[in-house]
């Protein structure tokens, strides 16, 4: 690739690795985020229960309740300064028998260890909060600091940031090797090799792979599946806050959430898998979607299902965080195992890793930081006035590509344009949610392929979903 | 005698029709009117269909003009005709009714426009 | 804020035709809003003939079917805005739309026909277990893609469903060199017309597979193959029954859903079964002076059944627009769907204000054969036509006449049903 040495690399375009990026540019250091696919948020970070945990379920004083309890502090100030959606809805934890209480009881007192606001409410209460929580339910514990965030809303700010504030970008490169030498390390990929003084390992269900390449204390890092089913807006109202269920004699529990965007989720299953590129959905985990949300809330219209996911969860084995330098691979950092509550947690792993990074390079913090975001544009959610004035502005955010969004021509081009432009649909949907409604884009497709044809100059046959192999058509007539 | 069980696609109550063929001798029984028994006679002698296709359009917003041909041609002559159709490119405007091919697969049926197509803007 | 006499949301066949009826019933001051480039609706990319035998006595293709609509409306100067997207509609038939030209406009209407059509279920509202790809396309959407755009989808395909869309799309495919390989359908029966699986499945030997459907999609990036598995008598899959197919892409043609966002704003009453808003013998909604017809009120077979439900949704638009007093509706009489008459269009009948006589519009559940259509008037047995196929695909009809209400003073349900012979 380049002569250049990079100060530091961070492996990964996920949620953490672009957290990270975004603190690492606060400091006077050379930085690339080196991604596999064609755009951020394209593993674990684009494909999650979109939870931002109160902090009350991992065990006290390991990593992840502490990063969980700091990033949920902090997300609410990164929400304004970046400009994506969060929202604190609160989280309720459901416990439908009697003698599961203890356990309800024990969770109360892990939050409180934790330092999260907890409290107990009896089922009547919940009911009262939750109008379509199940009359099975006799109490749940209540975390009003639990909210719901977009997943790509939140990474795709955190690296626009970063890019803005000099970070590169390097997509479409895969890291197959790493190389010591005698000023740290090269980078072995399919687009030639990366120097770099420093790494930083955020390669999600890959972190194992990357790590082991260095190091002799090896990783292992198992695909956890969950698949999910979204429901339409019409659902999203059914109810307000986050539902979990006490892990009990219903087994592992499935949660029920409306969602930034207006929708209601469920999920997840929790199926380990081998291939860390399996995100298929099956019939039967589906099946146990519907079957175990049921038991939390009634009615659930799963009639108004738009469309079913899957995601993997980065599981290590010693079950926590792996956070810090490889002991045997100086300046080497790892930030890998970053499972639930990761979402949460990014904006203090980003912190963290930042300072532990820079720290050893001694490096300086910049003066011109540029510390916010300008978010997309949403014309759907301004009023009438504001709405008409942006028209006049750009006649091209008068003309609706995407009805079940309200997403005009303008935005869509706003999207491809912008620091780390949408290149793929994939790209565009997670930007401006175009496609992400009850038709699923069957209406605003070939408009959509059009207007990035147009704007990027890529062909419409070599227009894709998301990475190269997904070309949306076969050929020109 | 030969008899054969055919779906008229003269219209859409696509009846089941019963062809009983006794050499030049052709009898239709099971549809609600003529097109279904000039379908089934014409169906078991020498099949045809009305072929629906596009060719490019240059000079328009849009990039396909859609055609047929003026009048069902035989079976076996479709994808001649397809491939024919296919080589074609028309400039707008067009016209419904605009003769596309004259002759098209050596039929000597014509290709005609089915969409009128105002030049670009 | 301008207001009109009748505003007609929607330039497809349905509002053509509801605009037209209502100008030569004697209203002028009225307007189509398209939110597409072209009046036409979908049938600019419904290239294949088949179109208008009932309306015009002759096979017309798509765009051709559309042409003579238009033509009328341009020669009777109805106007029209394109690229016009209604963004809303307020219970007081205050109309939000944008356009490129024009911005953001309100405008208001005495009357309202919403011709909005419908959309195609997508593969998320299927479950359909697996990779989620690029190649699995709604088949309107890759019928667009190639009639219109001139872009080919895939070469090796398999279609789940067969829909009339579904069924187009395997000749259409075929005929520009793509290999369908199958045709999957879950249920027993073929849900398109049977003069489609004939002149687009057998012409090209292409299997259809009743009580089929996709269990598997492969492929990470493009679609690379599907698993189709036979499914029993709940539509649940038998194992052992797999077959793979390698394919680079899936056409789905599952079922039409009415477009009624805009509907349910102006807070009608819906239809769990249509999906359109319930509406009366004139096909008014429940929000007076709010009309409904075509696809959006419920989805049809035939596009001439949509423009004749139109035109009598326009007429009726425009008696409201000119009658000064409305008369109030003084004895409404309900239609009940039963044994396997799965709804009816209308739903309720203002019996002393009808016209001469109403057609009642339906699809059954099922194929039957050898079933009666009967029509009760609280219980009474009025009519009964036996039928010797009755198919879901297929929509059928019964004409109630005024006449018939005569001797029914207090008549207060109308069931129509099927029956045994």
């Amino acid at each position: 690739m380049t002569d250049i040495r990079y100060d530091v690399a961070v492996i990964g375009g996920g949620v953490i690795g672009s957290a990270i990026a975004r603190e690492l540019s606060r400091y006077e250091l050379s930085v690339c985020v080196i991604e596999k696919e064609e755009d951020v948020c394209s593993g674990t970070s684009k494909a999650n229960s979109a939870i931002v945990h109160a902090g009350y379920d991992a065990k006290p004083g390991s990593k992840k309740a502490e990063r969980n309890v700091k990033g949920n502090a902090m997300m609410g100030d990164l929400a304004r300064d970046l400009e994506f959606e969060f929202k604190r809805n609160g989280s309720l934890v459901l416990c439908f028998a009697d003698e599961d209480m203890p356990k309800l009881g024990e969770l109360y007192q892990r939050g409180l260890k934790n330092g999260v606001e907890v409290s107990i409410l009896s089922g009547d209460e919940v009911r009262k909060m939750e109008p379509n929580i199940t009359k099975e339910v006799v109490a749940a514990l209540w975390a009003p600091t639990g909210g719901i965030v977009c997943p790509f809303g939140l990474t795709i700010a955190l690296a626009e940031n970063a890019a803005d504030n000099g970070v590169e970008f390097i997509f479409n490169t895969a890291v197959t090797d790493i190389k010591k030498d005698a000023e740290g390390y090269v980078l072995v990929t399919n687009n030639g090799e990366i120097k770099t003084k420093a790494v930083v390992n955020a390669a999600g269900v890959y972190a194992d792979t990357i790590h082991n390449m260095v190091s002799e204390k090896k990783l292992h890092i198992t695909p956890r599946k969950g698949d999910y089913c979204l429901l339409d807006k019409e659902a999203g109202g059914h109810v307000s806050a986050t539902v979990f269920q006490l892990p009990g004699k219903y087994g592992k529990g499935i949660l029920v959430t409306p969602t930034v965007h207006g929708n209601l989720l469920l999920g997840p299953t929790a199926v380990d898998v081998e291939d860390k590129e399996y995100t298929a959905t099956t019939a039967a985990e589906i099946a146990d979607v519907v079957k175990k949300s049921a038991v939390s809330v009634k009615d659930i219209p799963y009639r108004l299902t738009i469309t079913s996911f899957s995601g993997l969860r980065a599981h290590e084995d010693g079950d926590d965080f792996v956070i810090g330098e490889v002991a045997d691979a100086p300046m080497f950092f790892d930030a890998a195992g970053i499972e639930s509550p990761g979402l949460s947690s990014a904006p203090a792993i980003g912190v963290e890793v930042a300072e532990l990074v820079a720290g050893k390079f001694d490096a300086k913090k910049k003066e011109n930081f540029i510390a916010k975001r300008k978010g997309f544009v949403k014309l759907a959610e301004k009023s009438f006035e504001e709405r008409a004035a942006k028209i006049k502005e750009n006649p091209l955010y008068g003309v609706i590509v995407c009805r079940c969004m309200d997403v005009s021509e303008g935005e869509i081009v706003d999207a491809i344009h912008r620091t780390l432009g949408a290149r793929s649909l994939d790209g565009i949907k997670r930007r401006v949610h175009q496609g992400m409604g009850r038709c699923q884009a069957g209406f605003c497709t070939s408009k959509t392929m059009e207007i990035l044809s147009r704007e990027t100059g890529i062909p419409m046959e070599k227009i894709c979903k998301n990475s190269t192999g997904s070309e949306m058509l076969s050929r020109k007539m | 005698m030969e008899t054969k069980n055919l779906t008229c696609i003269g219209c859409p109550m696509g009846c089941s029709l019963t062809v009983s063929i006794d050499g030049e001798n052709i009898t239709v029984a099971g549809n609600t009117c003529p097109v279904g028994a000039n379908y089934a006679k014409k169906e078991v002698t020498n099949p045809t269909r009305v072929v629906t296709s596009s060719v490019r359009v240059n000079g328009a917003d849009i990039a396909r003009v859609s055609v047929k041909t003026a009048c069902d041609i035989p079976k076996n002559k479709i994808f001649d005709c397809m491939k024919e159709i296919s080589a074609v490119e028309m400039t707008a405007p067009v016209c419904i009714g605009d003769v596309v091919i004259e002759n098209c697969a050596g039929t000597g049926v014509a290709v005609i426009a089915t969409k009128n197509v105002p030049c670009a803007g | 804020m301008k207001q009109y006499d009748i505003v007609v949301i929607g330039g497809g066949p349905a509002g053509l035709a509801a605009a037209i009826s209502a100008k030569k019933a004697g209203v002028s001051d009225l307007l189509i809003l398209e939110r597409d480039a072209t009046l036409g609706g979908i049938l600019n990319q419904c290239i294949h003939n088949g179109f208008g035998l009932h309306t015009f006595k002759e096979e017309l293709t798509g765009p051709e079917y559309a042409a003579r609509f238009i033509e009328q409306v341009k020669e009777m100067e109805v106007p029209y805005k394109l690229g016009a997207m209604v963004l809303s509609i307020s219970p007081e038939k205050v109309i939000t739309y944008m356009s490129k030209t024009e911005g953001l406009v309100q405008i208001s209407a005495k009357a309202i026909v919403l011709a909005m059509g419908c959309r195609e279920r997508p593969r998320g509202a299927l479950n359909i277990p697996g990779f989620r790809p690029a190649g699995i396309y709604s088949a309107g959407t890759a019928q667009r893609l190639m009639n219109i755009e001139g872009y080919s989808v895939g070469k090796e395909v398999v279609i789940l469903g067969s829909g009339d869309i579904g069924l187009i799309m395997a000749r259409r495919m075929t005929l520009e060199g793509a290999n369908v390989k199958v045709v999957a359908e879950l249920m027993p029966y073929s849900g398109g017309l049977k003069r489609n699986i004939v002149q687009c499945l057998n012409d090209f030997n292409i299997p259809l597979k009743l009580s089929h459907t996709v269990v598997g999609i492969d492929g990470k990036d493009r679609i690379t193959g599907v698993t189709i598995a036979e499914v029993d008598a709940n539509r649940q899959p038998i194992p052992g029954t797999e077959i793979h197919y390698d394919c680079d892409t899936l056409l789905l043609s599952c079922g039409l859903i009415p477009e009624n966002e805009l509907t349910r704003e102006i807070g009608v009453e819906m239809n769990r079964v249509t999906s359109g808003p319930n509406v009366d013998d004139k096909l008014q909604t429940g929000a007076p002076g709010v009309f409904a017809c075509g696809n959006v009120l419920h989805v049809h077979d035939l596009v001439d059944h949509v423009s004749s439900e139109a035109a009598l949704a326009g007429e009726n638009a425009a008696a409201y627009v000119l009658a000064e007093n409305q008369t109030e509706k003084t004895h409404k009489v309900t239609l009940k769907a039963e044994n396997g008459v799965r709804y009816t269009v209308p739903q309720t009948i203002d019996v002393e204000n009808m016209r001469d006589s109403v057609t009642v519009r339906f699809r059954v559940a099922d194929i039957y054969h050898n079933r009666a259509i009967s029509v009760y008037y609280d219980g009474q047995k009025i009519t009964s036509r036996k039928k010797r196929v009755l198919a879901p695909g297929e929509m059928e009809q019964v004409v109630l006449k005024k006449s018939s209400f005569a001797e029914y003073p207090d008549l207060k349900e109308i069931v129509i049903c099927t029956e045994e012979v």
